[in-house]
């Protein structure tokens, strides 16, 4: 018994030498028991895949793919999500205007409070870690060396058409990246919308305040 | 008899429960402790082909998780992303840094840049993370406090179980949408109970538990 006993006991202290605790910090990729059923032959995104050119499972769109959430009829307007499809021309996906290289002036869509809040929270996530809260070029990557960053309320900005920030958001510009995998046409539309607020809220006079809320502005 | 079975055999029978017990106890216990995710996942921290810090990145600068995981909110599936969002702000930063040069050349060639993914749930469930965020689950539940991991570990067991006790109780777990990616957010006192059980209500929260909400 006194044998059984310290085999059992050494047995315990091994496999807990071996195996170790709950949570600890392993390099080696997780057991899994049946992975025949955990791991199927099926195509999962950015996963790496043999079969396909390159290797890569996400391939990229061929030229010219239309995709299935394309052309909906909305209110007799075809509106596309992407701008590879048949309304490649039209100023909301090209920014200019259609059948020219003109950018267009003003925002095709219509400027709604919600296109504004989407703007908002668009623009605190891909815009103001470095063009900054404010929009002066002042964000925190500007401490770690983007030595130039545009003040969003230079002149040349914003005389500038909206085509031409719509382009910009999409391709980049100077320095800076294109965001045009990253941000929806629509959504770029809303973000120039709320950076035309920023520029106002510098530019702007208090009588361009509405009447009843000039009092509150102390003027 | 004594000459067939000698003395000590008297306590065999009780030696043998005994033997049989303890080791059945072991092996139960051992099963329990070892044979489940909260073992076999909880703390795989590979490494990755390029030191990437996320303590740095979502903690001290504070960028917002979709800067990168743009797809998060559209799609059921939680993208990284292309070299091509590194570079938007590498191309200045550290820009010749030895560490980058794997980011560089992704950018350049269009060959992705082979990260190991750690949260891989089985091929047979179906998670879809835009429910997930766009109804106020945030990504720390699942995910663990990431932007305080220089390199990221799973943290959670993301086990069968931890998914039920949620859709269980979804209310405790909710939180207002725009708080769904600041990671260090606390729920006020008494939240799950007025506010989580609001968003339930309002959002028309229906946590399934039928097992084709996940497996199909």
């Amino acid at each position: 018994m006194r044998y059984f006993l310290l085999i059992f006991l050494l047995l315990a202290v091994a496999v807990v030498s071996i195996a170790g605790f709950r949570g600890s910090i392993s390099r080696k990729p997780p057991i899994e028991v049946f992975p025949d059923m955990d791991r199927q032959q099926k195509l999962r995104p950015q996963e790496p895949n043999a079969f396909l050119p390159g290797g890569i499972s996400s391939q990229p769109f061929v030229t010219g793919t239309v995709p299935r959430s394309a052309a909906r009829l909305v209110k007799g307007e075809l509106v596309a999500s992407y701008s590879d499809s048949p309304l490649r021309d039209s100023p909301t996906f090209t920014g200019r205007v259609a059948g020219t290289t003109n950018m267009v002036d003003t925002i095709p869509v219509p400027v709604t409070e919600k296109l504004m809040a989407r703007g908002r929270e668009r623009y605190a996530i891909s815009c103001l870690p470095c063009h900054g809260a404010q929009g002066d070029g002042n964000g925190i990557t500007k401490k770690l060396g983007m030595a130039v960053v545009a003040t969003l309320h230079d002149k040349r900005i914003v005389m500038m058409p909206d085509g031409e920030l719509f382009h910009v958001i999409a391709n980049g510009r100077n320095l800076m990246g294109g965001y045009g995998q990253n941000i929806t046409p629509q959504d770029r539309w809303a973000i120039i919308a709320y950076v035309r607020a920023l520029q106002l809220s510098k530019l702007g006079r208090a009588t361009d305040v509405p009447a009843e809320f000039q009092r509150a502005l102390g003027k | 008899m004594s000459d067939v079975f000698p003395k000590w055999t008297n306590k065999l029978p009780g030696k043998v429960l005994i033997g049989a017990l303890l080791l059945g106890a072991g092996v139960t216990a051992g099963l329990t402790y070892y044979f489940t995710p909260k073992y076999t996942r909880v703390g795989y921290q590979p490494i990755q082909p390029v030191a990437f810090s996320h303590t740095i990145h979502a903690g001290q600068l504070g960028l917002d998780c979709r800067y990168c995981h743009n797809g998060v909110e559209k799609s059921w599936y939680s993208n990284v992303p292309s070299a091509n969002t590194c570079m938007n702000c590498h191309n200045q930063v550290l820009k010749d840094d030895p560490k980058l040069a794997l980011v560089r050349e992704s950018a350049q060639s269009g060959k992705p840049i082979p990260w190991v993914q750690i949260h891989k749930t089985p091929d047979y469930v179906y998670f879809n993370h835009s429910v997930h965020v766009n109804r106020g689950v945030s990504c720390v539940h699942c995910h663990g406090p990431v932007n305080k991991m220089d390199e990221v570990r799973h943290a959670k067991s993301l086990s069968m179980t931890f998914c039920l006790d949620c859709h269980r109780n979804p209310a405790p777990n909710l939180r207002p949408p725009d708080q769904v990616y600041n990671l260090d957010w606390v729920p006020p006192q008494n939240f799950a109970k007025t506010q989580g059980a609001k968003f339930v209500h309002d959002w028309k929260v229906n946590a399934s538990q039928n097992c084709s909400a996940c497996h199909r």
